[in-house]
């Protein structure tokens, strides 16, 4: 079957439509930041008690914002009304999850690389470490195999928007716990065994799992 | 509708097509069958059915029961069989932010066209949209939205093409090039359209068949019938039904 | 009938047998005094919620496979007492946290995935309620009812292994071990939770059932 073809087709035209508006990107990128500086508000001026929940305002910041672009996915498509010409095209259905999971992907991935620096300066951590950046890629591999086929069953239901976090969060919990102790162990200095290592597992078991389902279940959440 | 033998299966054939919406019956047990290279037109009221027919024909909705044989293949979840089908629908399936040129080159890659470029100069100018190939696509006016639309459904070369009310929106002009563009087609294509004008269906269409809340009330070869009598029947199917 | 009526004698019965056992017949535990007995219901309560959201998985898997209505039914009706069987597994282990560990809420590891599985199940209902068409609703519910089965291993496993303060396991270890008597009661208050389970399912099928035939009736009449 004409599978990666189809999968490129439709990343490459997200993102296509993406560079001419910009709406994902900059709405989502001014959110995580202002996510970032609420926090900073929330919990006030002590620098330790910064250094310790710094991670954990980090995913909150990560997954608000991912629940925003993760919404973008499909609400496009029904308001111009192209999901239907997407699925009378001989792409699988597979296909269309695939192509939408890896756009939400880049768009996620371009909204990270320009916030953990601002996080860096703002809490005053040192961000460039190998090990916090597989953690945020395995993690936002797993929010995005998620939140994009949620996405596909709530642009369908009657509150669209509001849906999404619903279904989301609930599930999401593994990956939050395990990004923000693993987060927190490599802010700590922490090497990739012991700890570290049991987290990047439970991620990478998390993205294993809801690689695969959601190819299982997809075409059910698109079919007229 | 077409005297082929039982042996060269129809280009398309439905078998007690049936599609509920929770409890409401769109379509109840229909059975049409097309020839290849024949142009059915079908009528019907609002409600009868025809939009959620064509949306089976093409694939893009599942129907509750009862099945759609494409050249005596279940169509199913076929994604093959897809390919070989065009559609024009209510919606352009075009998107607003992209140019021409960028919406007909995503579709070309989902369809697996050979030699994209060739391919979608060629329906450009057919539509008579080339000097409008990088604008963007929310800039078009109605009818060249519509020429669009028809240009993408062609895009792949398809046996099959749909098309749901064609006309609605469309001026004089736009209308003409339209027509002009099925009838002269070169492809020897089955089509199958939905419409409210009966003078500018019996002049295309090679058979004609009336749906009415989700049945068909009346089918026959195009040949066989004259303006007024197509008027009369659809009076009689249309007043059948009413309490 | 028939079946409704076997299931109310005997869920009644054994309950009876079990409360019995629970109230007068076994001994009070020497460490936790009077408040282990909780753990006669607690235990029950979980297995049966457990067990409910199981079923659910698998009539979901059916329903997508030959889309009949009476398998999202089952799936839905085993949803709502599973969802009620979580709540009650909050409840007891409330009561229980507030004598032995002072608090009524603790985020100790159970009792916090106790609480993902509950959210889960609950977006399991919201989306429900915003789909109006009863084929994509089943749908949809089929889909998230797989995706939260499967996600409540991962969820599980990483709260367990984020939560420092394990739950003491004296429930299996001190206690029930020693008694052959604590054993009984534990398995015989198993058997009338799992039996009100199916009377519970039964009813609320019947009462499903019967809901699409009137809703279906007063179609028709409009539909003349």
């Amino acid at each position: 079957m004409r599978f990666w073809p189809c999968v490129l087709a439709i990343a490459r035209k997200d993102i296509l439509a993406e560079l001419r508006g910009r709406e994902i990107i900059s709405s989502v990128l001014v959110f995580a930041a202002l996510v970032l500086v609420i926090f900073n508000f929330a919990f006030g001026q002590d620098a330790e008690l910064m250094r310790e929940v710094a991670p954990g305002i980090l995913w909150v910041a990560f997954a608000f914002a991912g629940v925003l672009a993760l919404n973008r996915a499909f609400i496009p498509e029904k308001e111009e009304n192209c999901l239907e010409g997407l699925l009378g095209c001989p792409a699988p259905r597979e296909a269309i999850y695939t192509g939408k999971a890896l756009g939400s992907l880049a768009f996620m991935l371009a909204v990270e690389i320009v916030i953990l620096p601002v996080f860096a300066l703002l809490f005053n951590i040192d961000v460039f470490r190998p090990q916090l950046i597989a953690t945020t890629l395995l993690a936002t591999i797993g929010f995005v195999a998620v939140g994009t086929i949620f996405s596909a069953l709530a642009v369908n239901t009657r509150a669209r928007e509001m849906v999404l976090p619903i279904l989301f969060l609930p599930v999401v919990t593994p990956v939050l716990i395990a990004a923000v102790k693993a987060s927190a162990l490599s802010l700590a200095g922490s090497g990739w065994g012991g700890d570290m290592l049991q987290w990047l597992l439970i991620l990478l078991a998390f993205d294993a799992i809801f690689l695969v389902v959601p190819f299982l279940v997809f075409p059910y959440a698109l079919e007229e | 509708m077409s005297d082929t033998t039982a042996s060269i299966p129809y280009a398309i054939e439905t078998v007690g097509l049936t599609r509920s919406f929770g409890g409401y019956r769109a379509l109840r047990g229909v059975d049409i069958r097309v020839g290849a290279g024949e142009i059915l037109a079908v009528f019907g009221p609002n409600g009868a059915g025809k939009t959620t027919l064509v949306k089976i024909l093409a694939g893009i909705m599942r129907p509750t029961a009862g099945s759609v044989l494409i050249n005596g293949v279940e169509l199913g979840d076929n994604a093959r069989l897809r390919a070989g089908i065009g559609l024009v629908a209510h919606s352009s399936y075009l998107y607003g932010s992209l140019s021409a040129q960028e919406n007909l080159d995503f579709y070309a890659r989902l369809y697996g066209v050979k030699a994209r470029e060739k391919r979608i100069s060629e329906v450009l100018e057919m539509v008579g949209l080339t000097v409008r190939r990088h604008d963007r696509f929310a800039t078009f006016s109605r009818g060249m939205q519509q020429r669009l639309s028809l240009a993408r459904a062609l895009l792949h070369n398809p046996s099959v093409l749909l098309l749901d009310e064609p006309e609605t929106g469309l001026d004089q002009q736009a209308l003409d090039s339209l027509w002009q563009i099925i009838r002269w087609d070169e492809e020897k294509r089955t089509v199958v359209f939905t419409s409210h004008n009966f003078e500018r269906a019996l002049g295309v269409c090679s058979a004609v068949v009336i749906l009415e809340r989700g049945r068909v009330a009346f089918s026959e070869r195009a040949c066989n019938l004259d303006l007024s009598t197509l008027r009369q029947r659809y009076g009689e199917s249309a007043g059948a039904v009413k309490p | 009938m028939l079946r409704l009526k076997i299931l109310l004698v005997a869920s009644t019965l054994l309950m009876l047998v079990a409360l019995f056992m629970v109230f007068v017949s076994v001994p009070t535990d020497a460490g936790q005094g009077v408040i282990q007995r909780i753990f006669y219901f607690h235990v029950p309560v979980a297995w049966v919620a457990f067990f409910a959201f199981f079923i659910t998985f698998v009539a979901g898997i059916v329903y997508l496979t030959n889309r009949s209505q009476k398998w999202d039914m089952i799936a839905s009706a085993s949803a709502e007492i599973g969802l009620v069987f979580t709540t009650l597994i909050l409840i007891t282990g409330s009561i229980w946290a507030r004598p032995v560990w002072g608090v009524w809420w603790t985020w100790d590891a159970r009792l916090t995935a106790s609480l993902v599985l509950w959210l889960i199940y609950l977006s399991y209902f919201i989306i429900r309620s915003y789909i109006s068409d009863e084929d994509r609703r089943a749908r949809f519910a089929a889909v998230v009812g797989i995706i939260g089965f499967v996600d409540v291993p991962v969820v599980a496993l990483s709260i367990q292994l984020s939560r420092t303060q394990h739950p003491p396991a004296m429930i299996f270890q001190g206690g029930l071990a020693g008694s052959m008597s604590m054993l009984a009661t534990l398995l015989v208050s198993v058997a009338a939770f799992t039996v009100l389970y199916a009377l519970l399912m039964e009813v609320r099928v019947r009462i499903k059932k019967d809901e699409r035939e009137i809703k279906k009736l007063k179609e028709a009449c409009a539909d003349e």
